[in-house]
């Protein structure tokens, strides 16, 4: 593998495992609620689009745009039903830390028990835009030059979002000062759900985006949850930014282990990462400062 | 004159691009009671953390009992003989005021445990006048017993400075009346204490000599009513004359 | 030690006696294997509420220390005397949760709940590996010549030691700087308690006993691969039992695993594909209807009956 073909394989994981954290840290960040479960509504997508792909024909791309909306109202409706009677039950404090974690982790269980029954625990992938692409003299599949640019097509749509509209604001600000904005008139209830809604459309994208190049099974939701929670970390918990370069990060450190180390430490090179960042800068490498 | 129990040299702390505590230094000597004032913003509750430990600073010293204590762990500075209270008060809500004080107690150099230690709780607790509530849960306490508890806790480390964080506010005229005897009293015994405050009554009356601060630095630094009566104080709190006199006349 | 104390010490001791003639008279294979399931959860489940919950750090990695134990056994059973397979999965254990602890417990519970919830899928990652590359075995036949009736009483052992434990930890000082620790850490610093000292030691403590329990049931499963020894439902029904029974109380956790084991044992028997789905919905049952545990409820029930 050239430096060229290390680049770009490296962007694209980094860019999805950017987007993929980008949804998880506005849940913790505005939300606070630590969403164990996040992972497993990554799977559940990409074995929707498998469906859509070899039962119905459809093609992925317009199942990415289902999802959108999709994912919005699972996710929005997992925070009204679930997770707001926590919220009532101890305030936002740390209790509902715990209490969210124990809650999701047993969702997590539920849902995975369910893709389990529903498909089985082999591997699935289904064929799309595998033909190869001369980019700059380097060949690479074009699924994965379109896996690279939605993501980046969709992080910056949410950043816009959240940037350049009033309600973009008004989900920054409960991010930052949660007690404190109520204050403005603020519906931090309203807000946060909204958020989790949000998170969810961008996990069920980043989950249409994974089948169309990496084969997928109903146990890897986990492991997809723990790199969004170490890039969210490392990024800094709710720093869309700090979540893209963060990702980049770790794509990159994946890709290079994988190419010249072994393939079968993706994980350790992941917490590897993670240690590093909470010995030396907890707070994430770029901190709340740069959003 | 002998050396300054609590001597303050450059301290700074920024968070980001805010500089809360530019370059303050000042010394507190055993047995006096010093009030750290200024308006709200002015970094006197960060200069209680750099102090406590409760936060990092970025430059300068701290200096306790003759040893540099920037640096060390909260847990240590504690058990070296500095107890703080908290500005919005933490008492340990499911336990009970006399386990609240037990806690105090057990942790510090010579600590206490079992049966000795709920005698010297039940002793600390009448002395801020909670000997009736030992057996209630902490949670169960009205504002101000909170506030006596934390005291109460405060004291059980058998400190040399006690550092209060508007321990003095949001009572009512009677219960200041009691607090500040309660402070006089600790006073009476030898105890030195640095407190940031905002209610001027308690000011005048306690404190000796006051450090005001603004924006993060040192203003002013003398005997209590020569500096409240300085110029640069006034103007810290309640803006310049010009803006004085615009008050007055809009 | 109080009257109470020594009724208390007493009826413990006696209970303890009892349990272990059990293998004496129980000549049912299948109930003497239900009652080491029980065991070994109420080891698993105390061993955990023994950190997680006075800290109230919760853990997700019991499995990571269980499945770490078990493969000590895999590996050293055949050609090391027990004890000493014991003593050396009693060292990995320890080990690992220094390494994890010193680096997580610094901060604030997310980052170890975080660090917790990965780690037995690295763990399982990093031995299957090594089993890979290095030692080219990736399964294992555990052979080793112990007797159902000895893995029970090893484990009546070890629960009577973490129980031990529990109780004389909660009249020292370090059980009073637990609970302040629960209370509010902010506080617990400010009185003088080395707050990362303590919970690394507790997490060390708890670490320990879930390696040995995985290193003593290691060989009720003859084969053994990374899947099997670091599956997470240990660390799930775990949790669930520890959060049903209560993690506040000392028999609390014994309280969630006797039912729950044998809800567990039914489940799996009768709905196989489905048990996931349902020990899921179990857990969450609890976690929203019975969040202080059944000792927790107990406890509220005492109060406003005694009060009246």
């Amino acid at each position: 593998m050239n430096l060229l073909d290390i680049l770009l394989a490296g962007s694209t994981l980094g860019g999805l495992y950017g987007l993929i954290a980008m949804g998880l840290t506005l849940q913790y960040g505005v939300a606070r609620i630590m969403n164990l479960s996040y992972g497993e509504f990554l799977i559940a997508p990409a074995f929707l689009a498998y469906l859509g792909v070899t039962a119905w024909g459809l093609p992925p791309l317009l199942l990415l745009l289902l999802v959108l909306p999709l994912g919005f109202v699972v996710q929005w409706l997992v925070y009204q039903l679930l997770l707001t009677p926590l919220v009532r039950r101890t305030g936002a404090g740390p209790a509902l830390e715990v209490d969210s974690i124990l809650a999701t982790f047993g969702l997590m269980f539920v849902v995975q028990g369910v893709m389990m029954v529903a498909f089985g625990g082999n591997y699935h992938s289904y064929s799309y835009l595998s033909t190869p692409v001369q980019v700059l003299g380097s060949t690479v599949a074009a699924n994965r030059l379109l896996v690279l640019g939605v993501a980046i097509a969709l992080g910056l749509g949410l950043y816009l979002l959240l940037t350049r509209t009033r309600m973009g604001t008004v989900v920054r600000a409960v991010s930052v000062a949660p007690r404190f904005a109520p204050l403005v008139g603020i519906d931090v209830r309203f807000t946060a759900a909204l958020a989790f809604g949000l998170g969810g459309s961008m996990v069920a994208a980043s989950g249409v985006l994974v089948s169309m190049f990496l084969p997928f099974s109903a146990a890897m939701g986990t492991m997809f949850a723990m790199k969004a929670l170490i890039v969210v970390i490392m990024g800094g918990v709710g720093n869309l930014m700090g979540c893209l370069l963060a990702g980049m990060m770790l794509g990159f450190a994946e890709t290079l282990v994988a190419t010249f180390i072994d393939p079968g430490l993706t994980l350790a090179v992941n917490y590897a990462l993670f240690l590093g960042v909470l010995l030396l800068r907890p707070t994430g490498l770029f901190g709340k400062g740069a959003r | 004159m002998t050396a300054p129990l609590l001597q303050l040299k450059g301290l700074s702390k920024r968070f980001g691009g805010l500089v809360a505590v530019n370059d303050l230094s000042f010394d507190v000597h055993a047995g006096e009671v010093v009030g750290l004032l200024g308006p709200n913003g002015s970094g006197k509750t960060t200069a209680m953390n750099l102090v406590s430990g409760a936060l990092p600073l970025n430059a300068g010293e701290v200096r306790f009992d003759g040893r540099t204590i920037s640096g060390l762990a909260s847990h240590q500075i504690a058990r070296l003989g500095v107890a703080r209270t908290f500005q919005l008060v933490r008492v340990l809500g499911g336990m009970s005021c006399r386990d609240n004080v037990a806690a105090g107690l057990a942790f510090r150099p010579g600590g206490l445990h079992g049966s000795a230690a709920g005698r010297a709780a039940q002793q600390l607790l009448e002395r801020v006048g909670l000997g009736a509530q030992a057996e209630l849960p902490a949670s169960e306490l009205t504002y101000i017993d909170q506030k006596r508890l934390e005291l109460a806790r405060a004291l059980a480390l058998a400190p040399k400075l006690l550092l209060l964080d508007e321990w003095l506010a949001g009572l009512n005229p009677t219960e200041l009346q009691q607090g500040i005897a309660l402070i006089a009293a600790l006073q009476g015994e030898g105890m030195t204490v640095l407190m940031v405050e905002h209610v001027m009554d308690a000011v005048h009356a306690l404190c000796s000599r006051c450090v005001v601060m603004n924006s993060g630095s040192r203003i002013a630094d003398g005997p209590t009513r020569e500096v409240l009566s300085d110029a640069r104080v006034i103007e810290a709190y309640l803006g310049s004359d010009d803006d004085i006199q615009e008050a007055a006349h809009a | 030690m109080s009257r109470r104390d020594c009724l208390a010490w007493g009826a413990g001791a006696l209970a303890l006696a009892g349990l272990a003639t059990v293998p004496r008279w129980m000549h049912n294979d299948y109930y003497l294997s239900l009652l080491i399931s029980v065991l070994m959860y109420s080891v698993l489940a105390s061993a955990w509420a023994l950190f997680s919950g006075p800290t109230r750090y919760v853990s997700l990695a019991t499995v990571a220390f269980f499945g770490v134990g078990a493969y000590t056994t895999a590996v050293f059973g055949e050609s090391l005397p027990w004890a000493a397979v014991l003593l050396i999965a009693l060292g990995v254990g320890v080990a690992m949760a220094l390494v994890v602890g010193l680096a997580t417990l610094r901060l604030s519970g997310v980052y170890f709940v975080i660090f917790s919830f990965g780690l037995a899928e690295l763990t399982k990652q990093l031995v299957t590996w090594w089993e890979v590359n290095i030692t080219k075995d990736l399964g294992r036949y555990v052979f080793v010549d112990i007797t159902a009736q000895d893995i029970y009483w090893q484990l009546l052992v070890l629960l009577a030691l973490v129980l031990g434990l529990r109780a004389w930890i909660a009249r020292t000082r370090l059980g009073l700087a637990l609970r302040v620790i629960g209370e509010d850490e902010t506080v617990a610093v400010h009185v003088g308690i080395n707050t990362t000292r303590v919970k690394v030691l507790l997490f060390t403590l708890s670490a320990a006993f879930m390696t040995v329990a995985g290193a003593i049931m290691a060989p009720r499963w003859t084969y053994l691969d990374p899947t099997i020894a670091f599956a997470p439902a240990i660390s799930f029904q775990t949790l669930i039992m520890a959060l049903l029974g209560g993690a506040g109380t000392l028999f609390g956790p014994l309280l969630g695993a006797v039912p729950l084991v044998l809800l567990f044992e039914f489940l799996s028997a009768n709905f196989p594909n489905h048990f996931a789905i349902l020990v899921g919905l179990v857990f969450m049952v609890i976690v929203y209807a019975v969040p202080q545990g059944i000792s927790g409820w107990l406890r509220r029930r005492k109060h406003h009956g005694g009060g009246k």
